[in-house]
């Protein structure tokens, strides 16, 4: 049983820190591209 | 007023269903093997992540290929994605089964005995080599051309992988044999469904990671932009 707990265990982590990864690199690429937008808009008035 | 479909949306949702009916499959429906027990259930996961990490590695071929031919940035972007998610798969599957060859032939890596765990290490660092010449390259066109071809060349070492418990035959089980798959209905049935749903994992990891390649463009777009501004 604690082979079985082990191989799912290391399935689930995998999984999450992949998804955890994508989540935060769009978060902080969204941050970004707001700031950039808000940055071009100043620029052109 | 109604909701705007999302693929995304979808995508999420649907892996998330078929995942927990997948885990009721291999935890409460597939019956119990006879000489191995419950670590046999490590099965269904590991070579459902195999797969995976295959069938990205024939996208990123397929994707290299389409780039080439149209020089479209989209394609690289596909290929990209879909190695870091082989990758990680491929990196699954190699964990589970050593953590499944334990018990089952008393030894964690046994690569003296068994080809397919060097020729699958040699995958994993020939798609890490993938990775790190992107790092390298600077010129963004020069970049993806050159990992286009190392897509397709990097290729090779797949089906080699894949056929090797076929040539050798030595530790690892053959699962797809040319008669078919020998299982118990019920453990065919599960193993089948969680194929399935780790195909629709990978499709929705594609489509989050791919998005993600165009939001980085989108930026460098801008600033590109803003720089050209403060240049004029």
């Amino acid at each position: 049983m604690v082979y079985l707990f082990a191989a799912y265990a290391v399935f689930w982590g995998l999984t999450f820190v992949y998804v955890f990864t994508i989540a935060s690199r769009q978060k902080r690429l969204q941050e970004e591209l707001g700031t950039l937008r808000r940055a071009l808009e100043r620029e052109e008035r | 007023m109604g909701r705007r479909f999302r693929l995304e949306d979808f995508l999420d949702w649907l892996s998330g269903l078929t995942m927990i009916a997948a885990l009721y499959l291999v935890f409460l429906y597939a019956p119990t093997e006879a000489t191995m027990g419950h670590v046999q259930r490590i099965f269904y996961f590991h070579v459902s992540a195999a797969w995976v990490g295959f069938f990205a590695f024939f996208v990123t071929l397929v994707a290299s290929i389409a780039y080439l031919r149209a020089g479209k940035r989209d394609w690289d972007i596909v290929a990209l994605s879909s190695v870091e998610i082989g990758m990680t798969f491929t990196a699954m599957a190699v964990i589970t089964g050593s953590i499944w060859a334990k018990p089952t032939w008393n030894a964690w890596w046994p690569w003296q005995q068994e080809p397919r765990l060097i020729l699958v290490t040699i995958l994993l660092l020939l798609y890490l080599a993938y990775l790190m010449l992107r790092a390298f390259l600077e010129e963004e066109q020069q970049k993806a051309r050159f990992a286009a071809v190392y897509g397709i060349v990097a290729f090779a070492s797949v089906p080699f992988t894949f056929l090797s418990v076929r040539w050798w035959q030595r530790l690892h089980p053959v699962v797809f044999e040319r008669e078919g798959i020998h299982l118990a209905p019920a453990m065919l049935v599960t193993f089948l469904f969680c194929l399935l749903t780790f195909t629709i994992l990978y499709f929705t990891l594609l489509l989050h990671r791919s998005r993600l390649g165009t939001l980085a463009d989108e930026v460098e777009g801008l600033k590109q932009k803003l720089r050209s501004g403060e240049g004029g």
